[in-house]
């Protein structure tokens, strides 16, 4: 029994981090069917601005709290300044947008190499986020905890600034139908551009989380990356809801074959259920349902 | 009366691969006007109105209030207060016809508003309710609206946008004969202050609620005046209403189609 709760307390934590580095995706891809593999490393951005904060700071707490929304800003500002230089020239080329921005993300990793050095670095994790707690014979490890609710934070603040806000509005209005929102008044630029500034920063803000959990290095957001577009993929493109369920059902697959059998045969049978289930139901667990006659 | 006027000087609109969609245009709609645009299919019609609301590239001069307006980006365009619809219904499918609505009345607003979540909609959004006779379906998303409703709530978001100018492509296709009754006439309430320019392929309609019309031929004015000053121009019966349109023309007219491009 307390084999199967710890199991689960990993799948889940699996399934937040998926959800916080796919969260960015579901807007950038997700809402603007942008194929952006530059995302990767905006959440290495992210990481090392956590790096970076340490030195001046010495308390780890304060500089992990002052890294959320300073990476919020950098990677945000990264992935507008793309969107601006290159993305915005490419709308509707999804292929030459994909070739461009991984072009983009390899000298990213070298430019993070140059400055920052090959070897991975290690970040201090505040005292309070280092140690666990135990419930019902279950290790629950503070920086997992930590990520966890970090993440479902993240959903729904992003859920209620696309549901309430009239940015939100705008944004869904732009993606359903860009003419409509032009010919109504909307600067659908402007919009494009704040949304991939919104997409990235969720990108920068994951990757201060992975911090907590792990060396960082130029190649920290590729290793990542493959995953966050299954999640957006799986989940129904431009469906939160669908991205949410789908990280955690994975992060639940991936450590209950993990403990039966090994990190790579999970990750192959992880694999090829995706690639059956999107046989099966090739538009993701939720599709938008209209009477639109177009 | 009010409303903005239309000044369209030799418009020119060449698509890649040399199609010319609009090859010299003048047009002069007035203040107040209820302008319909007929002509046969690819006449140039909706390239125009794409034209005049900047969604695709043209040659010429386009004056709207006095101010040249060709080369402006569309939303500039749409600021300045010129409404279109498209041809298929379109609005935002997801989105509540209220968020419809209020997408449309705050278009202009300033980025720091957009965070803030708003307790009251504005009164020009409960008015258009009112008008276009929605008010029911305000919390349904657009996408499952009938035809007719989608059209309306189209007219409804122009309504919102304080535009000035209405450029309205077919909004009656589609519709029962009953419907098209009452859509005319809140096109005529509507052009009591607003100036509308209105593309239709119903030329019962065109007779009922033309206060001017413009007939289109191969991307030009073929002729301009009142329902029967352009009824009786010999040049509009052959390429348009045929030969034996006299006297009944109506028997001639072609059943509505749906215009490609």
């Amino acid at each position: 029994m307390t084999v199967i709760l710890n199991q689960s307390f990993t799948g889940v934590s699996i399934g937040a981090v998926l959800l916080l580095i796919a969260l960015g995706l579901t807007l950038t891809f997700g809402q603007m069917g942008v194929i952006n593999m530059a995302h990767g490393e905006f959440i290495m951005a992210g990481a090392y601005t956590t790096y970076v904060l340490q030195k001046p700071i010495e308390n780890a707490g304060i500089s992990l709290l002052l890294a959320l929304p300073v990476a919020f800003l950098v990677a945000g500002s990264m992935g507008a300044l793309l969107e601006w230089l290159l993305i915005r020239r490419l709308y509707a080329r999804p292929l030459d947008t994909l070739l461009v921005t991984w072009g983009v993300s390899l000298m990213l990793q070298q430019l993070a190499r140059d400055v920052f050095g090959a070897p991975n670095v290690q970040t201090t994790a505040p005292d309070l986020l280092t140690g666990s707690v135990s419930v019902a014979g279950v290790t629950l490890a503070n920086s997992r905890l930590f990520i966890l609710g970090f993440a479902l934070l993240c959903v729904c603040g992003l859920a209620a600034i696309l549901r309430v806000t009239p940015l939100g509005r705008r944004i869904r209005a732009v993606v359903q139908n860009r003419d409509l929102a032009e010919v109504s008044g909307i600067a659908t630029g402007r919009v494009d551009r704040t949304t991939f500034f919104i997409g990235s920063g969720l990108a920068g803000m994951a990757g201060v989380a992975l911090t907590l959990i792990g060396p960082i290095g130029p190649t920290t957001g590729t290793n990542y990356i493959v995953d966050a577009f299954l999640v957006v993929v799986v989940g129904g493109i431009g469906r939160l809801r669908g991205a949410v369920i789908t990280a955690f059902v994975l992060g639940l697959l991936q450590s209950v074959l993990e403990y039966s059998t090994t990190v790579s045969v999970a990750k192959v049978v992880v694999l090829v259920g995706i690639v059956a289930f999107l046989q099966w139901r090739p538009q993701g667990l939720y599709t938008v349902r209209t009477r639109s006659l177009v | 009366m009010s409303g903005e006027g239309l000044t369209v000087r030799d418009l020119r609109v060449t698509f890649d691969g040399g199609v010319t969609a609009v090859d010299g245009v003048d047009l002069d709609i007035h203040p107040g006007d209820l302008r319909f645009l007929i002509g046969p299919n690819g006449a140039g019609k909706t390239t125009l109105v794409d034209a005049v609301t900047g969604l695709v590239r043209a040659s010429g001069s386009i004056r709207f209030g006095g101010e040249e307006i060709i080369g402006e980006p569309v939303h500039r365009i749409a600021r300045r207060g010129i409404g279109r619809t498209f041809q298929t219904a379109t609005v935002f499918e997801q989105l509540t016809v209220e968020q419809n609505l209020d997408i449309a009345a705050g278009a202009g607003r300033s980025a720091l508003t957009l965070l803030r979540r708003r307790r009251h909609l504005p009164d020009s959004v409960g008015k258009a309710l009112e008008i276009t006779g929605l008010a029911a379906l305000r919390h349904r998303p657009a996408g499952v609206l009938a035809h007719g409703q989608k059209q309306s709530l189209e007219i409804g978001m122009l309504l919102v946008q304080d535009v000035k100018l209405l450029l309205l492509d077919e909004p009656v296709a589609g519709m029962s004969h009953d419907e098209r009754e009452s859509a005319g006439e809140l096109l005529q309430r509507i052009s009591e202050d607003h100036t509308v320019v209105v593309i239709e392929h119903d030329m019962d309609f065109m007779r009922s609620f033309a206060r001017s019309v413009s007939v289109l031929h191969a991307g030009k004015v073929l002729s301009e005046g009142t329902v029967a000053q352009v009824q009786a121009d010999a040049k509009v019966q052959e390429v348009y209403l045929g030969r034996a349109s006299e006297p009944e023309p109506s028997a001639a007219v072609p059943v509505p189609v749906r215009e490609e491009v």
